[in-house]
C-alpha cells in the first residue's frame, strides 16, 4: 500500500519534473554566467530548492547587493507558502511531526498544485514524498547540468518548454472547474486581481499571488456562506434557533 | 565567492523552509473555526487562477502571440479531458512547432 501510493506520487510528480526541466536547466546556464561555481549553483538548488528566489538571488548577486538583503527578498517572495501549506495541511494524513518538516521541504508551488487537487480525499505521506522527489531530483539534477552543458538545448526546444509549468497548472485547474461553479470564480477572482498587480505593478510577484489568492478565497467563501444561510434559514427558524 | 556566499545560502534557505513547514507541521489536529478551513480548502484553485494568469501570456518576451496560442492549446486538450501530462506534451510540440516555423 505505502509502496503503490510511493509510485503514485512519483507519476503524478512526473509533469512537474519536466516542467522543471528547462527551468532549472536556464538557472544552471545563468548561475555560471553570473560567476557561480557548479558546487555554488547546486547547492543553491539543493538547499534553497525556491524557482523564482533563486533567479532574483542571481541577479542581486551579479549586481552585489548585501547577502542579508538577498535573504530578506527570499522570505518576502516565499511568505506565500504559509498560505498554501496552512491549505495542504487540512488535506495530509496525520503524521508524525517530523516526517511532516522532512517533505513539507518540498512544498513549492508545483507540488503544491499537484497535492491540493488531487482527487484523493487524503493524501497519504508516501504519496506526497512520491510527488517532492521526483520534482526535487529534476531540480537539483538539471541545475547541474545546466552549468554543465547551458544552452545547447535547441533554441525553439527551450522556447516551447518555457511553457510546461503554465501547462501543468492549467492542466490541474480546468478539470476542478468542470462543473464547478465555485472553483471558476475562485480561479477567475484570483486571475483578475493578479492581473490588476500586475499592469499596475503595485506588488511585486510574490506578495501579489499571496493577496489575490486570499482575497478570492475569502471573498468567494463569504458569498457561498451566505447563499447557504439564506437557504437553510427557514429550516434554522422551524428548529427554534 | 566564499564563505558569505554559504552563509546567504544558509539564509535563504531557511527564510524557504520555515514559511513551508511551519503551517504543515503544527496545524495538524488544530480544530479550526469552519470559515477559515472553507477559505482554506479555496486556496488551491485561487492560486492556480493567480499563477497562471496573466503569467503565461507572458512566458517569451516580446511575443503575446506565443503566450495566447500556448493558452489556448493547454485549456483546449485540459477541456477535452487530457491528462496533465497531455496538456504539458501537447502544448511544448504546438509551440516548437510554432517556434520553428517563426
Amino acid at each position: 500500500m505505502e509502496n503503490k501510493d510511493f509510485y503514485a506520487g512519483l507519476k503524478a510528480g512526473l509533469s512537474i519534473a519536466i516542467g522543471y526541466f528547462p527551468v532549472a536547466l536556464t538557472f544552471g546556464l545563468l548561475a555560471k554566467t553570473a560567476g557561480l561555481s557548479i558546487i555554488e549553483a547546486t547547492a543553491m538548488s539543493m538547499f534553497v530548492y525556491a524557482g523564482a528566489s533563486q533567479y532574483i538571488a542571481l541577479s542581486l548577486i551579479a549586481a552585489s547587493v548585501h547577502p542579508l538583503l538577498i535573504v530578506t527578498n527570499t522570505f518576502i517572495v516565499n511568505i506565500r507558502h504559509f498560505l498554501m501549506t496552512a491549505s495542504l495541511s487540512e488535506k495530509m494524513v496525520p503524521e508524525k511531526r517530523w516526517v511532516k518538516a522532512v517533505y513539507s521541504f518540498g512544498i513549492t508551488d508545483e507540488t503544491f498544485s499537484v497535492l491540493a487537487t488531487s482527487k484523493k480525499e487524503k493524501i497519504t505521506t508516501a504519496y506526497a514524498f512520491g510527488v517532492a522527489l521526483i520534482a526535487y531530483g529534476s531540480w537539483v539534477i538539471f541545475t547541474t547540468v545546466g552549468h554543465i552543458i547551458g544552452a545547447n538545448l535547441p533554441l525553439f526546444l527551450q522556447a516551447a518548454m518555457s511553457i510546461a509549468l503554465y501547462a501543468m497548472f492549467v492542466g490541474l485547474l480546468v478539470p476542478s472547474m468542470k462543473g464547478n461553479r465555485k472553483v471558476v470564480m475562485l480561479a477567475g477572482l484570483a486571475a483578475t486581481i493578479q492581473s490588476f498587480f500586475y499592469f499596475t505593478g503595485l506588488l511585486s510577484t510574490g506578495w501579489a499571488i499571496l493577496v489575490s489568492t486570499l482575497v478570492a478565497s475569502i471573498a468567494i467563501e463569504m458569498v457561498y456562506v451566505n447563499h447557504e444561510k439564506r437557504t437553510k434559514s427557514t429550516y434554522v427558524r422551524e428548529e427554534g434557533v | 565567492m566564499g564563505a558569505i556566499y554559504w552563509w546567504m545560502l544558509l539564509g535563504m534557505a531557511l527564510a524557504t523552509y520555515i514559511p513551508r513547514m511551519i503551517p504543515l507541521t503544527f496545524l495538524e489536529g488544530k480544530e479550526l473555526p469552519p470559515i477559515v478551513s472553507g477559505v482554506l480548502r479555496n486556496i488551491p484553485y485561487a492560486v492556480l487562477g493567480a499563477l497562471i494568469f496573466p503569467a503565461i501570456l507572458f512566458v517569451q518576451e516580446g511575443n503575446l502571440v506565443f503566450g495566447i496560442i500556448g493558452m489556448v492549446v493547454a485549456f483546449l486538450i485540459a477541456f477535452l479531458g487530457g491528462s496533465v501530462m497531455s496538456v504539458v506534451l501537447g502544448t511544448i510540440g504546438v509551440l516548437a512547432i510554432y517556434s520553428l516555423f517563426t
